[in-house]
């Protein structure tokens, strides 16, 4: 299993890995349609942290024992035994933000307009992680465990 | 006082490409860009911006596009535009106008009009992919004549030698003080000379203790007219020790660095005072005379134990040559001559822009002169000051330079645009600022990686010129003139630099 880890001591702060996230997550995966002409607006799965002069990016690091699959009320939170990725079917959430009270890293996030959670996929299907591959000064990286 | 600057450049912001990120807002000290949340826009205060483009470079969509504002005013080739600003702005502050990084009039620059030589025919280009091509540099003074005896085992050599530094390229750091530059810009420095086994130089802000035995072996340790730092741990832990007289961007000045860069480390680093300006005086202030220089030189041996090679650098000024010659004379193992289009972080733009002289001639005319004395073996020539590219470096080569100090190229590497802001201390890039937040722009890994790189790039460069040449190691292009030809230049120009025009 891997996990996308930040170095604090380099991220500049620029907010470009929840660019690129919300980018990744869109329908087009072109930056400026997607930003600017698809109906629903293009929501980052990663935050970038900030109290200067500190800011860091952080997004779900997919637990060993992650207490929102515990306290998912509907089963649309699963850990996969294989990859080991914290995974969310959208078909099944509820939207009752059990999850979103029980994280301790407050990694999942809301989307109100649909009314259910979203949460980094590390950017399943895709042929980068986009936080990755985008961050201007490599301050994300992906380790595998 | 009202201002009546005009702004110095224009930013263009394309509606249908920009996303409102706000990263533009993120990445601008200067506080150019901000976002208005009513209307969902983002609006630019052009007042303010220095054209670094660091704006532009991290815009995810291109939507920004900076550019000099350059014909305001009614065209006049006498009062330009940057004179009538410069103007504007005494008579509102009546300060001296500070500046940043090297002289940027167009004086000639001397590498453009000087073309390499190449074999045809008659002798055969080298292919450096297959073959050997030494670029092996050795920095210091060398014997006036070698005895050998012949022994039982072999050879000996019975004359004394003197310290040398072996590098393996004649591609060295120059000399970037920490406190001018930020952390991760002089870690990376240092990192970069260690991985490529060549030399970075401290400036005349010390070297940090706890990078003292891991890059120490790699630091040409600088004793400048402040004495920052400098104490007997600093010395013996570096490989060649350089009194700074004097530098190419603002000869016959001294350094200014601003109390608010003066933080902790750089104050435990210098050995001053938190917060307090670290001012290097004009001149050396134990140094009036040959005489005395000696003394400081024969100081710095006796405190190495003659163990490194000491290093004068002076910047090109009028005499250059005779100057030279006393510092040879004097003792110095090395001399390093910086040129006019040296950078700084800090100085009067009226020094920068009109003092000194270009470097290819004090080059030409130090290398002459120590020829011609009958000393040029007792000293190895280091030259610093508009090297922009591995072309220059050979050309300074073949014009008599030991070794090649790389600054400002250095600089562009890590992402400096030459806005010549570096005296504000808010260097968007990350490299002259001790802010802690936008030093993490620099991410020292990557640096030393850009550099090693560019490094590298340069040195094959050169290997493939050589081989052009038809010529194994550098040394035999070592003040090797033949091998140039002037374009374009007075005779008295291919007088100084001692090449004959092309064609001849």
């Amino acid at each position: 299993m891997g996990k996308v880890v930040v170095k604090p001591e380099v991220c500049i702060g620029c907010h470009l890995c929840e660019v690129w996230c919300a980018v990744a997550h869109s329908k087009s995966k072109n930056i400026i349609k997607a930003f600017l002409y698809e109906d629903t607006k293009p929501l980052p799965r990663v935050i970038v942290e900030e109290n200067l002069p500190v800011t860091f990016a952080w997004q779900c690091r997919h637990c060993q024992e992650p207490d929102c699959v515990t306290a998912c009320i509907s089963g649309a939170l699963t850990k996969n035994p294989v990859s080991g990725h914290v995974e969310h079917d959208s078909s099944k959430c509820v939207g009752c933000y059990s999850c979103v009270l029980t994280c301790p890293y407050g990694s999942i996030l809301i989307n109100e307009q649909k009314r259910e959670i979203i949460k980094c996929d590390l950017c399943a299907g895709l042929e980068t992680r986009y936080c990755v591959s985008h961050c201007p000064n490599e301050a994300l990286i992906y380790v595998e465990d | 006082m009202y201002s009546f600057q005009l702004p110095e450049f224009i930013i263009d912001r394309a509606a249908d490409r920009c996303i409102r990120c706000r990263v533009c807002e993120r990445q601008c000290a200067n506080k150019v860009h901000s976002y208005d949340a009513e209307l969902d826009r983002m609006f630019s205060g052009e007042k303010d911006c220095v054209g670094c483009q660091r704006c532009v470079v991290l815009c995810p969509t291109l939507a920004l596009n900076v550019r000099p504002r350059t014909s305001d005013y009614r065209p006049n080739a006498s009062w330009t535009r940057d004179k009538m600003q410069n103007l504007k702005k005494q008579a509102q502050t009546g300060g001296v106008i500070l500046t940043g990084s090297g002289n940027d009039k167009p004086y000639r620059i001397y590498w453009d009009h000087l073309v390499l030589n190449a074999s045809q025919v008659t002798n055969p280009s080298i292919d450096p992919l297959r073959e050997p091509m030494e670029l092996k540099t050795y920095l210091g003074r060398k014997p006036d004549s070698v005895k050998i005896t012949r022994c039982a085992d072999g050879f000996e050599v019975e004359t004394e030698s003197f310290p040398n530094v072996a590098i393996p390229t004649p591609l060295v750091f120059s000399a970037m003080s920490y406190g001018a530059i930020s952390y991760p810009a002089y870690l990376s420095l240092a990192a970069a000379a260690k991985e490529l086994g060549t030399l970075f130089n401290t400036g005349e802000g010390g070297l940090p203790e706890h990078m003292r035995r891991e890059y120490g072996g790699n630091a040409i340790v600088q004793c400048a007219s402040g004495r920052f730092g400098v104490d007997a741990d600093y010395l013996n832990n570096a490989q060649i020790i350089e009194i700074k007289i004097g530098q190419g961007a603002k000869p016959g000045i001294g350094g200014h660095l601003p109390g608010e860069k003066v933080l902790a480390n750089i104050s435990e680093t210098r050995m001053i005072p938190i917060g307090t300006d670290a001012l290097s005086p004009a001149p050396q202030h134990d140094i009036y005379s040959i005489e005395d220089l000696s003394m400081l030189i024969y100081a710095l041996k006796e405190a190495s134990n003659y163990e490194k090679p000491v290093s004068v650098k002076i910047a090109a000024v009028h005499n250059v040559a005779a100057i030279a010659s006393g510092i040879v004379r004097a003792g110095a193992d090395i001399v390093a001559i910086d040129g006019f289009r040296g950078g700084t972080g800090a100085a009067p733009q009226t020094t920068r822009d009109n003092v000194g002289i270009p470097l290819e001639l004090a080059l030409a005319a130090v290398d002459k002169r120590l020829r011609e004395e009958g000393i040029r073996n007792k000293c190895s020539i280091m030259v610093a000051g508009g090297i922009r590219c591995s072309a220059d470096a050979i050309k300074a080569i073949a014009l008599g330079a030991d070794g090649v100090y790389v600054g400002t190229a250095a600089l562009i590497a890590m992402g400096c645009t030459l806005c010549q802001k570096c005296y504000t201390g808010k260097c968007n890039w990350g490299i002259t600022t001790q802010d802690p937040f936008l030093i993490k722009r620099l991410n020292p890994e990557l640096t030393t990686q850009r550099l090693v790189n560019l490094m590298q790039a340069w040195s094959h460069e050169i290997q493939e010129m050589l081989g052009g040449m038809g010529i194994n190691a550098i040394e035999s292009l070592r003040g090797n003139r033949d091998h140039l030809r002037g374009i374009g230049l007075e005779d008295w120009e291919l007088n100084v630099l001692g090449v004959k025009g092309a064609g001849e």
